[in-house]
């Protein structure tokens, strides 16, 4: 049946009140070469006993893969509670609600999201979430240049150490308004952005500098001193963080002497799995300075007329059912369900379970270091510290030796030849605490087969 | 009856502009203005230093139900951004003619003349046909 609440009379006596026979006579205006009768490439329908069957042999047909792959996109245990409360009807929507007032409870858990991210950030607002952390790195840039009323330049320090998919979603968000994106090389040996290569651009009008903490090949970049030296240039100092992290490493808002000004990130590691790419949330922090220019929905805490503690939409003039075109952003509904998770997840792990579960990847990640770099034919491509993965160069195609070991049921890495050919034969490698000491062994054994059989080929 | 001061110039927009001593002219919202808007919790003036052309964009208020842009009502370079208004930006809905100014400018050269100011006569009729 059509999920349509309206009759064939119901729609009769609407179509009659208008004064036209049928719904299509509505889009006679539209000429028809323009419609689309039939998609091409888009299979007949299935019934939901058909499509069930289908998803199952897709499945069984991927089977469970041992996978050392992060780039972005982290698996970790959810403890189970977390989407058992999730899915639970009162909280299984993706929206704020139209009404939001009236749904207190999910009003309480944003609010509770927005502090639980102040305190990982150590900064002073968030907001309830943007859509992932590639958006929110673009969102952003564009909050700086509002925000940095110093800058008429509107130019935004990129290091190439941002992950390259935040790099192309930054500019195909931005640069159409009039926001102009400026690559930093990074060092070869290092693997990080060093503030001397900085130097060049002493003098200039710089709105905003990009700090990816840790960096996409998973290095620890220097971010006291490049935040000092973004506020020693008038720019603003964007962190783009790994929240798992921040646990353990220092916050955005202690980077530096002044601390960062935005912090963004993927929220995907706080209990949302792994699934072909999403539905993911991103999350955003600020100073409050600032707080007017941010983009998206905020909860606030306050009391009603009878004293009473409640919840509420706050600071909406930003927003667009308000500000119209001047906006802040077009985002006004968010990754709900996806916070939810994350919300509880938090709660469920505490600051001390999540600094566990960052100190055991960590360990995992340079336990898997240590095994592979004993192979022969591999070596860690960057000296320094780093989190939960690392890049490692082979002596052969990583294709090659990923398609070897995806034979043995291991998802070796990311293979970073497409992303930045200077490196090589270059494999991005993640370990969380998912991991055991027999699987890095299963790993490492496989990579040693896979390396000589390339060899020997 | 609106509160209208005879002392200064107006805009259809609900900006009036004063005269000061040294050239500049000092620039606020009306009266009526402040009264739409409701109690205002945010002000953004310009920088000092920033060049406005005459309609311009050039400050925000907002109140719990609205946020408004104001327009510059001449062209100039702000020479003053009122600093209360930051922190005490009710100032405008008590004071919308005195300490809740917004902004001061340096008129372009032979702007004040060829602005297209209201007197107070005439803005009171702009707000009559507005049914003030």
């Amino acid at each position: 049946m059509a999920f349509i609440p309206h009759t064939e009379a119901d729609v009769a006596a609407m179509l009659a009140a208008i004064g036209v026979e049928r719904i299509e006579d509505l889009f006679d205006e539209i000429p028809p070469r323009l419609r689309v009768n039939s998609l091409g490439g888009v299979p007949e329908e299935l019934n939901e006993m058909q499509v069930g069957r289908l998803m199952s042999e897709r499945a069984r047909a991927d089977g469970t893969m041992l996978s050392f792959i992060g780039a972005g996109a982290y698996e970790h245990h959810i403890p189970a509670a977390v989407w058992a409360i999730a899915t639970r009807g009162e909280f299984y929507s993706a929206y704020t609600p139209y009404q939001a007032e009236a749904s207190q409870g999910t009003l309480q858990l944003i609010y509770e999201f927005q502090s639980m991210i102040t305190q990982l950030t150590a900064m002073e607002v968030a907001n309830a979430s943007l859509y992932d952390g590639a958006s929110a790195t673009a969102e952003a840039a564009l909050m700086a240049v509002r925000a940095n009323r110093k800058s008429k330049s509107a130019r935004i320090l990129v290091p190439t150490t941002l992950h390259p998919h935040y790099r192309k979603v930054a500019l195909a968000m931005a640069s159409n308004q009039g926001l102009r994106f400026e690559e930093l090389p990074y060092s070869a040996a290092e693997g990080i952005i060093t503030p001397e290569s900085l130097a060049r651009y002493d003098g200039e009008d710089i709105t905003a500098l990009l700090i990816p903490q840790p960096n996409f090949f998973g290095r620890l970049e220097e971010v006291d001193a490049l935040t000092d030296w973004a506020h020693a240039h008038q720019a603003l100092a964007i962190a783009v963080v790994n929240p798992t992290s921040l646990a353990l490493l220092k916050p955005p808002g202690e980077w530096g002497a002044r601390g960062a000004d935005i912090a963004v990130g993927e929220g995907q590691p706080l209990g949302v799995p792994l699934s072909s790419g999403g539905p993911y949330f991103g999350f955003m922090a600020a100073k409050l300075e600032h707080v007017r220019q941010m983009p998206g929905r905020i909860v606030g805490r306050t009391l009603d007329v009878a004293g009473r503690e409640g919840f509420t939409l706050t600071l909406q003039a930003r927003e667009q059912h308000i500000r119209r075109a001047k906006a802040t952003s077009n985002i006004c509904t968010n990754q709900g369900l996806a916070v939810t998770a994350a919300t509880i997840y938090l709660s469920l792990m505490g600051p001390q379970g999540l600094e566990r579960t960052a100190a055991a990847a960590h360990a995992r990640t340079r336990e898997l270091v240590s095994a592979l770099t004993r192979v022969p034919g591999v070596r860690l491509a960057f000296a320094g510290p780093y989190f939960h993965e690392a890049v490692l160069q082979l002596d052969r195609p990583a294709a090659t030796v990923l398609e070897a070991l995806a034979h043995d049921g291991i998802l070796g890495g990311l293979d970073l030849s497409g992303y930045y050919p200077e490196l090589g034969n270059a494999l991005l490698v993640c370990a969380t605490e998912t991991k055991t000491a027999a699987d890095l062994e299963r790993y490492r054994s496989a990579l040693s087969e896979a390396l000589q059989a390339a060899r020997a080929a | 009856m609106s509160n209208v001061p005879e002392d200064r110039k107006y805009t259809k927009s609900h900006e009036w502009v004063r005269a000061l001593a040294d050239g500049d002219v000092e620039i606020g919202i009306t009266d009526h203005a402040q009264h739409a808007l409701g109690d205002l919790v945010f002000v953004e003036v310009p920088e000092v230093g920033r060049t406005l052309k005459a309609g311009e964009a050039c400050a925000v208020v907002e109140s719990v139900k609205a946020a408004s842009d104001v327009y510059a009502p001449l062209a100039g370079e702000v020479t003053a951004g009122n600093p209360k208004l930051a922190q005490e930006p009710e100032t405008v809905n008590a004071a919308p003619y005195g300490e809740g100014w917004l902004m001061r400018l340096k008129p372009a050269p032979g702007a004040l003349a060829s602005a297209a100011l209201l007197s107070a006569a005439d803005y009171q009729k702009v707000l009559d046909a507005e049914g003030d």
